[in-house]
């Protein structure tokens, strides 16, 4: 290019100045007649050529790989620090299993249940003690385990209403109530929830580890289911510390309740890099674990007060009068009998050195 | 009534992220967020395309159904907004949405979520003044009578915004002009089974 400007000047000196616009408008004549033809071939564009010379497009194999979330090595997104695929296609599945099972059968799980307990009730009743008490008292929880239980306890109330405030709450509270309040009602139900699943999570576990050596199944306990726990045949059926139900209970506790704070973690914590998938995952074990416990949780709570003369004391005070004991848990009774006290003792125990006294000696 | 879609010629985009730049700008967007995205498949190979997505704007919006606090709305003109004032940063719109569309600047402790944002569609949201509502959810173009920033500068007319019949018309158009049967999605065989595509390949 150099050295053709450099040239320029010595060979053109003799064109005279005719000669240059001539040649220019040669030039651009030749120029407008080619473009003409271009056109020409152009309009006469046959699509088979088009395909077998133009780039290939994206086929079927691709696409289906866009539909199944896969992204290959060659997949890019431009978002800073993300690596989401095109397109989600899990999220409908989850959404199908969350808002066309998980909420409708939350609802009719949680619903009958507290439909059978009420009846339950007005039919059959409570079940008083058949005996007389003898006013004398066995220790039964200790004030830790008390302590331990009710924290447990109330947490598990907060956590079960402001969680099913989350899956259920907008279609009561908003309309009731207007926005502002449904606002600060769900913002406080999340902040609640999602600050106190870990302490709950972590209380359950001290909770169960406390009371394993009290729940390990025993055959009696296979009896006690057979009989219904004694409501099948109006006969007393063997129970030691924990009766065939409590055990179930603890179990059940033990299994799903993990369970469901082991999602709660995955869900509470996204800084961790799991993925929209995991989460899907985790939500839907949370909730359908969540909305079983809830369920179950409203029997515990029935048996453990109204359900059940002389049952709540246990967990209040700590002591259990015999005549409970022996109707209920008749092997601990057995073990335990000769350490019981006069309500007349405990008074004066409890003046002298408060409550925090070893309990009695227990078996399963 | 009008019904808003995006829709992106995956035939014509060239990758230049300048839909994702402009929507930065014309919203001014937190920062960590970013409402667009272009995404590239077989990036370097000969059959590469790249599509740029944000919110979609869905008819039956999967966010909007799972959202716990029931804080999306779509408005007459079928786009989807939501009202920050009521987010509490569950994710959830995030687990639902086909297109990642939903974003959370993480500002708290534990990665907790902060209010959920995404694409509007330059519609802003609810707020009581219009200096509010710039702050919440960025500009109100549609307002204003203009359409989305991102596809009013895409330099290759690769990003449609507008009306579904008026996207779907000049979309219509290109693919009878590309003249080939799969001209809108090449060779998905899907493609002729859609409808776009299939009168064009007729009328072509
Ligand atoms: S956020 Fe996602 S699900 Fe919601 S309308 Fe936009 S694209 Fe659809
Ligand atoms: S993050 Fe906000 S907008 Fe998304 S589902 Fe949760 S409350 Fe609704």
């Amino acid at each position: 290019m150099n050295q053709l400007t450099a040239q320029a000047p010595g060979g053109v000196p003799h064109l005279t100045h005719w000669q240059g616009v001539w040649r220019w408008l040669l030039l651009a004549f030749a120029l407008v007649l080619s473009l003409g033809v271009a056109q020409v071939v152009h309009a006469q564009a046959d699509p088979d050529r088009e395909m077998s010379t133009g780039a290939p497009g994206i086929d079927a194999d691709q696409w289906r790989q866009v539909r199944s979330g896969e992204t290959g090595d060659n997949y890019r997104t431009s978002r800073y620090e993300s690596d989401y695929n095109l397109i989600n296609s899990s999220g409908e599945t989850w959404r199908q299993w969350r808002n066309r099972w998980v909420s409708p059968f939350g609802l009719i799980v949680i619903g009958g249940m507290i439909v059978i307990i009420t009846l339950f009730y007005l039919i059959v009743g409570r079940k008083e003690l058949e005996g007389e008490r003898t006013g004398r008292k066995l220790f039964r929880w200790p004030l830790f385990l008390r302590a331990l239980h009710w924290s447990v306890a109330s947490l598990f109330i907060v956590l079960a209403l402001t969680g099913l405030n989350l899956l259920f709450g907008k279609f009561v509270f908003r309309g009731l109530f207007g926005d502002a309040f449904w606002g600060g009602m769900i913002s406080a139900s999340k902040f609640l929830h999602n600050y106190l699943g870990p302490i709950f999570g972590v209380l359950l576990i001290v909770l169960l580890v406390c009371l394993i050596k009290d729940n390990i199944p025993k055959k009696h306990d296979l009896e006690w289911f057979k009989k219904g726990g004694g409501m099948v045949g109006k006969k007393h059926v063997d129970a030691g510390f924990a009766n065939g139900g409590e055990k179930a209970w603890y179990w059940i506790l033990a299994t799903v309740g993990v369970l469901v704070v082991a999602s709660g973690f995955v869900l509470d914590f996204p800084n961790f890099g799991q993925g929209r998938d995991t989460m899907q995952w985790a939500n839907i074990i949370h909730a359908v674990g969540a909305l079983g416990l809830t369920a179950v949780s409203i029997g515990h709570i029935y048996i453990g007060t109204l359900g059940t003369e002389g049952s709540l004391e246990g967990m209040t005070t700590g002591y259990v009068d015999e005549t409970w004991a022996k109707e209920h848990h008749n092997l601990w009774y057995e073990e335990v009998k000769d350490q019981s006290v006069s309500e007349q003792e405990l008074v004066d125990r409890r003046a002298s050195k408060g409550a925090g006294d070893s309990p009695a000696t227990r078996s399963s | 009534m009008a019904q808003m879609k995006f829709m992106c010629d995956a035939e014509r985009c060239i990758e230049c992220n300048g839909c994702v730049t402009a929507c930065k700008n014309a919203n001014d967007v937190e920062w960590g967020i970013q409402r667009r995205r272009v995404v590239t498949l077989n990036d370097g190979e000969s059959d590469e395309m790249s599509i740029s997505v944000a919110c979609m704007h869905c008819d039956d919006a999967p966010c909007m159904a799972v959202c716990p606090t029931d804080c999306f709305y779509k408005t007459d003109d079928g786009i989807v907004l939501h009202d920050k004032d009521l987010c509490i940063g569950c994710g959830y719109c995030l687990y639902a949405c086909p297109f990642g569309a939903p974003q959370f600047p993480q500002q708290d402790a534990f990665g907790e979520r902060g209010k959920m944002d995404k694409c509007t569609f330059c519609a802003g949201g609810p707020a009581e003044t219009k200096e509010e509502e710039y702050e919440k959810y960025g500009a109100n173009r549609i307002a204003e009578g203009k359409l989305p920033l991102c596809a009013e500068m895409c330099s290759t007319k690769a990003l449609l915004a507008g009306d579904a019949q008026d996207v779907a018309d000049i979309f219509r158009q290109r693919v009878v002009h590309r003249g080939h049967e799969d001209g809108a999605w090449s060779n998905n065989p899907k493609a002729s089974a859609d409808n776009l595509a299939y009168d064009a390949a007729r009328k072509g």
